[in-house]
């Protein structure tokens, strides 16, 4: 496979789980914001930013992040219309028109942000019954899975800062911020059948961070991303492979030999730290083997 | 006239089945259907107009479904359209086409050792045959291919050669296009739903295949693989070369590359080193031998012609001159189809072949010769004026449609840069029965043929016919309100 075909791909998906990712966690802050009341919005707005990784500074510029997102999903997935599915291709090209034909004021942000997640859900499901489970498909699964493992570990980073120990708010307010985390990451449901309603911070990080089969935990999606690696390297048959593997490997060990009472106990914050590091440097490598390799080292090892 | 006593004669749904003096594929001179037209006249005779439209609908439908779309440039994010398709196949007989066909092979054979002349010693040039001037001043002269010897000689893989038909019924060719030609894919597709459409009609007619384009062209591409890569059991790796989707032929890229299941390609997939040329993929690089470029020879490599090109590849044009990778087609061949050279068609395939031509060339007057020039300012209504370098219906005077404003603006363009500019006498193209607002009517078509140069010489019987859908329009190119046919050569 081309080398511009695999990073078409992977990005197309990254920017559509960061799409739908970033719909969901604002769709929670809109809720959460009725309850907050008299605080000053601002202010929510830049941690709404902070819990996304980004900047924003007032309530539209959500939407035109949500937008730009959907735009480079489509962009990336017209420049490789010919290797993905007509149906895949049918699915992401409505999301886009429907995204930029929607102005603030004739659309509901609820239907909006609705929208935004039907949408990317669909082009998942589309995408897994209809594209050959190959190499491209294995680039698409990588970048979902990073991008889910930075985007969780973000959330779950910035909401612990700013909760763990709250000053000024009552009990019953924390205990919807909890539950805006859990619902954030489509986890409450998930978590209350694991650990009945009740709250407990170490145990929303343990299984936010650390459940064996959760599809939004850290742990889940690192394990799914070194699966996907190990896949590309088998299709593509390059001897350069060991690295990115091996790199990948260690995140997904990081997390499945974790113990959550260590974790905390050495602060959550610097683990999941050392967890985007080790992302990011899963992401270095995988553009080094496959996408962006200099051509002394490709030819060495052909 | 004919077409006076002919209107009204014949039955529905060709009621309004005018004709007049242009040649008229379906009924000759005495308004009598032409044997080779029987079937189709009396099929569409039984089919009402309702089962038409629903035919049109679904052939409609379905190259929408396929993308079959081209560009249309200068509008808000290239606006893609559906490339019009007319329903009725344009039909030719087996002594039509087998005389087309050899004055086609004759053409491209000529025309690739005139290359290769021009490019080494020139002897035409000396001999006086061909003016040098014209060659020298001709901008899609490449200097930089002097000397240098291309795989097996084919300068021309692929070309296109556009065919009009005079009102005495003879083909003659108006144009060759020997850079990228285009629309070999609108032909396959239009074929396929052709016969979805047609099916019973198809088979009593018993129409020769074109189905094998696809293979006939990789094994075109095949033999030009460089004498350097590895032979024997491991496959060459050939791919096509394509500016990428904002292209308003990146469908039929994307078609052929898939139809023959090579890799297609963009600039930025390919690197050079040591003068190879190498595509990178997931698994590393992977030497390329073959390209099938359909970018232009100014855009193909930054380093050695425009060096404002994005869309080539930097050290391309070393890595072909060194002889480790191949072209198709070769850098250089619009020399051959510049609209001065074309002129000199004809005595280019005597002076290599020893043999008259087999299809003649439209009338051509060089506006670099004074006298030629004279004659045509003089009466510039009855002619057709086309810049040299131009295709696409871009950049020409159609005298009798023309007004005088135009035509003393293109007075002054021709005194100007005479070297630029050719005239033809306005010709009546023949006309073929379309299916257009509920009933059949003619309309003027070309017929474009696609002929492969490799270890031999392919035509595939027919081509893409193109037709000019607006009444009485004499252009057909799809810029310019064009639609395409298929084609049917009877066996």
């Amino acid at each position: 496979m081309l080398s511009r075909v695999g990073d078409s791909l992977y990005w197309m998906s990254r920017y559509l789980e960061r799409a739908e990712h970033a719909a969901r966690v604002i769709n929670i802050q809109l809720n959460l914001m009725l309850e907050r009341g008299s605080q000053s919005e601002d202010l929510d707005w830049v941690r709404v930013g902070r819990s996304l990784g980004m900047e924003l500074s007032e309530d539209d510029a959500y939407r035109s992040v949500i937008v730009a997102s959907i735009v480079a999903a489509r962009e990336n997935a017209r420049q490789v219309r010919e290797q993905i599915s007509s149906e895949m291709w049918e699915q992401l090209n409505r999301l886009f028109h429907a995204v930029r034909r929607s102005s603030p004021q004739a659309w509901d942000e609820r239907d909006f942000l609705q929208s935004i997640k039907e949408g990317a859900h669909l082009f998942q499901g589309v995408t897994d019954s209809t594209m050959t489970h190959g190499e491209g498909w294995q680039f698409i699964q990588a970048g979902r899975y990073l991008e889910r493992a930075v985007a969780v570990s973000t959330l779950v980073g910035a909401h612990f800062r700013e909760f763990h120990q709250p000053a000024q708010i009552g009990a019953e307010r924390v205990y919807l911020e909890w539950i805006g985390l859990l619902r954030s990451c489509t986890a409450f449901e998930a978590y209350c059948k694991a650990y009945t309603a009740d709250v407990k911070q170490e145990r929303i990080a343990e299984f936010l961070v650390l459940h064996p089969s959760f599809p939004h935990s850290i742990r889940f999606s690192a394990e799914a991303l070194e699966t996907a690696i190990k896949e590309i390297g088998r299709e593509a048959g390059s001897r350069r492979a060991q690295r990115v593997e091996r790199i990948a490997g260690r995140l997904r060990a990081t997390l499945g030999f974790g113990q959550i009472d260590e974790i905390m106990s050495g602060g959550l914050h610097a683990y999941l730290q050392e967890l985007l590091r080790q992302c990011g440097q899963v992401h270095s490598a995988l553009y080094q083997t496959y996408i962006s390799y200099p051509i002394e080292a490709a030819l060495e090892a052909s | 006239m004919a077409g006076v006593a002919t209107k009204h004669t014949l039955p529905a749904p060709f009621h309004d089945y005018e004709l007049d003096d242009a040649f008229d594929e379906m009924v000759d001179g005495q308004g009598t259907v032409r044997p080779h037209y029987r079937h189709i006249y009396e099929a569409l005779r039984e089919l009402t107009a309702d089962e038409l439209r629903r035919r049109q609908q679904i052939a409609d439908l379905s190259f929408l479904h396929q993308g079959i779309t081209f560009t249309v440039y200068g509008r808000d994010e290239g606006t893609e359209r559906i490339f019009p398709n007319d329903l009725l196949p344009r039909v030719l007989t087996r002594d039509e086409w087998s005389r087309i066909e050899r004055g086609l092979e004759q053409r491209i054979t000529a025309l690739n050792l005139f290359l290769k002349d021009i490019y080494h010693e020139g002897k035409i040039l000396n001999d006086g045959v061909v003016p040098r001037e014209i060659i020298y001043s001709c901008k899609h002269f490449r200097r930089q291919m002097r000397g240098f010897h291309v795989r097996n000689d084919a300068y021309v893989t692929v070309a296109g050669t556009d065919l009009i038909r005079l009102p005495s019924g003879e083909f003659v060719v108006l144009e060759d296009n020997l850079r990228v030609p285009s629309g070999a894919s609108y032909m396959l597709v239009s074929r396929e739903v052709m016969k979805r459409l047609f099916g019973e009609l198809f088979r009593k007619c018993s129409v020769q295949p074109i189905e094998h384009y696809s293979q006939a062209l990789l094994s075109t591409l095949r033999a030009l693989t460089p004498l350097v890569s590895p032979q024997g059991n491991s496959e060459p790796t050939i791919v096509l070369l394509t500016p990428g989707v904002f292209n308003s032929a990146y469908f039929e890229h994307a078609f052929l590359a898939r139809q023959m299941g090579i890799e297609l390609v963009e600039g930025r997939d390919l690197v050079v080193h040591d003068n190879f040329v190498y595509m990178r993929t997931t698994a590393g690089l992977r030497r390329v031998d073959v390209i099938y470029r359909r970018i232009d020879d100014d855009f193909i490599d930054p380093l050695a012609f425009r060096a404002d090109s994005s869309l080539g590849v930097p050290g391309l044009f070393n890595a072909y001159r060194a002889g480790n990778v191949s072209m198709a087609n070769a850098l250089g061949t619009g020399v051959a189809d510049d609209k001065a050279v074309y002129a000199y068609v004809p005595a280019i395939i005597r002076y290599y072949l020893k043999e008259d031509p087999v299809l003649d060339n439209v009338e051509t007057y060089l506006m670099s010769d004074p006298l030629h020039r004279r004659h045509v300012l003089g009466r510039l209504q009855d002619y057709v004026v086309k810049a040299v370098g131009e295709s696409g219906g871009y950049g020409m005077l159609i005298g009798p449609h023309s007004t005088a404003e135009q035509r003393d603006e293109f007075r002054r363009r021709v005194e100007a840069d005479p070297r630029n500019y050719i005239a033809q006498p306005t010709i009546r193209l023949s006309r073929a029965p379309c299916f257009i607002d509920s009933n059949v009517q003619p309309r003027h078509v070309d017929l474009r043929p696609y002929i492969l140069f490799g270890d031999k010489v392919t035509v595939v019987p027919g081509g893409l016919t193109r037709v000019a859908l607006r009444k009485g329009s004499l252009v057909v190119n799809s810029s310019q309100g064009g639609g395409s046919k298929d084609t049917w050569v009877l066996d």
